[in-house]
């Protein structure tokens, strides 16, 4: 059955507490915090953009497993900050990879959930025996504007995953949609930062989608919540995916071991995988997984993950690349003026 | 940079593509296309170096123009790879924690670019292993 052959996730070391974004905008740092659930956020260094996490998060997943690049037939990556307009950041993967030339790749763009579309675009062309492995990825650099909400939380990272359907460590049952035209949260052609709705993107957007995909896929799969191990949702902050939890029916132990936002932002299009790298960190053969991820425009991907004995077994090596928590363990923090300079605020001469 | 010349040493920036010669044993980054101790005996293919070394020597960079004004103070060090070759690169790491001897591994970094609206060059650092 297709599913996930291996996964890896990078993020940046430098963080920012959400308190010192707030000390420069003379907000209440401790309110705004409690109010996220997020205390820091990461950052990328000087060097770092969405492609040098792409290849990281891809060279974690192939140093966890010994994967022919040449049987790599696709790879996509899913961004809201690709460092070129037109270019595309999975032919840099690819190439960083061993995988070319004998391969198909693209860039998704659909906000937070791009990463999982690509998921979704590999499980079609290995279904249809198109490839035998295709790499999709989840990262971001992710766009705030200085002063405004998304501020707080917009993070950088991201996390890949080889699908296949050789041996996967964890099988993907199902996987299913829910879209419509919702305009919440926008950026237009040639602007710096997105435009969001302010609250709208709660109920209309984040809740609606992230419910109506997970409801389809009980629905379709005849499960309800308690059948899984672990649950992870889309986190632009750490109090959305909790109550959207709580409405379908998941406990907090479900959802506590992928929720990486508190210490680590919103990765944008890495947040989802990330959390589920996160569980994957742990995950025992049997376990059940329930994923949906949310991206504004609008729509949710939901996944049905079933862990198998191959996590365990000699044709996969969990410490050969960093868990999660090991990468949000290794950070330093910086002051909002270290953090301007990293994000490219400050505007040089050329 | 030109993007042509960029490009041509991509494989060699992006995966430490060097040679290897198979008469001697010795490795090459950059990649030597003859080798200069056996000559015409020699026999050189393509080897993908491991990415891990060590430091050889170093120096830190506290004034600095162009695409590297904006890393000061960082570290610029010669690298011997587990293979035996030698390479010049950055070391991303706190400055007052490089030494010599201090065991290195690759990652995939931006190098520079060209301009704001130039291509965007990218290639292997090395951070603490």
């Amino acid at each position: 059955m297709v599913g996930i052959i291996s996964y890896g996730a990078y993020i940046p070391r430098y963080r920012i507490k959400v308190e010192e974004i707030a000390r420069v905008w003379g907000a209440n740092g401790t309110e705004i915090s409690r109010g996220l659930g997020v205390y820091e956020k990461a950052l990328p260094d000087m060097d770092e953009d969405t492609i040098t996490i792409s290849v990281e998060a891809a060279r974690a997943a192939m140093a966890r497993r010994k994967v022919d690049p040449v049987e790599i037939g696709a790879v996509y990556v899913g961004s809201e900050s690709h460092p070129y307009a037109v270019k595309p950041t999975a032919v840099t993967v690819g190439e960083a990879i061993g995988a070319t030339p004998v391969m198909t790749a693209a860039d998704y763009e659909f906000a937070c959930k791009a990463g999982t579309a690509a998921i979704q675009t590999s499980m079609g062309l290995v279904k249809s025996g198109m490839v035998t492995y295709s790499v999709a990825i989840g990262a971001d650099v992710a766009q705030g504007e200085p002063g405004d909400a998304l501020e707080y939380t917009a993070a950088a990272g991201g996390a890949a995953m080889i699908i296949g359907n050789k041996d996967p460590i964890a099988e993907i049952n199902h996987t299913c949609s829910f879209t419509t035209d919702t305009p919440d949260f926008w950026r237009r052609e040639n602007k710096p930062y997105p435009r969001h709705g302010g609250r709208f993107t709660g109920e209309p957007a984040y809740f609606k989608h992230v419910v109506g995909a997970s409801k389809l896929m009980l629905e379709k799969m005849g499960t309800k919540p308690s059948d899984y191990t672990y649950a992870v949702f889309h986190q632009p902050n750490g109090k959305f995916p909790v109550q959207a939890a709580s409405m379908l029916g998941f406990s907090m132990d479900q959802i506590k071991p992928g929720l990486a936002v508190t210490y680590l932002g919103n990765t944008y299009s890495g947040a989802s995988m990330v959390g589920l790298s996160a569980v994957l960190d742990n995950a025992k053969p049997g376990d059940r997984i329930f994923m949906t991820s949310y991206g504004s425009g609008s729509g949710s991907d939901s996944f049905d993950i079933t862990v198998t004995d191959v996590i365990n077994s000699d044709l996969f090596n969990r410490d050969a690349a960093p868990t999660v928590s090991a990468l949000l363990a290794d950070k330093k923090l910086v002051d909002y003026a270290v953090y301007a300079k990293h994000k490219g605020k400050v505007v040089m001469m050329e | 940079m030109s993007v042509a010349r960029f490009w041509r040493k991509q494989q060699n920036r992006y995966n430490l593509i060097g040679t290897h010669c198979t008469t001697c044993g010795k490795y090459f980054y950059p990649p030597r296309a003859f080798c200069p101790d056996c000559r015409r005996d020699g026999k050189i293919v393509e080897h993908q170096f491991k990415g891990t070394g060590k430091v050889v020597t170093y120096s830190i960079i506290r004034s600095s123009s162009g695409n590297f004004k904006l890393l000061t103070p960082y570290v610029l060090a010669i690298i011997e790879l587990d293979e035996g070759s030698r390479l010049t690169s950055h070391i991303i790491c706190e400055i007052d924690k490089v030494y010599i001897g201090m065991p290195v591994k690759r990652v995939f970094r931006k190098l520079g670019e060209e301009g704001s609206s130039g291509a965007i060059h990218y290639g292997t650092k090395f951070v603490p292993a």
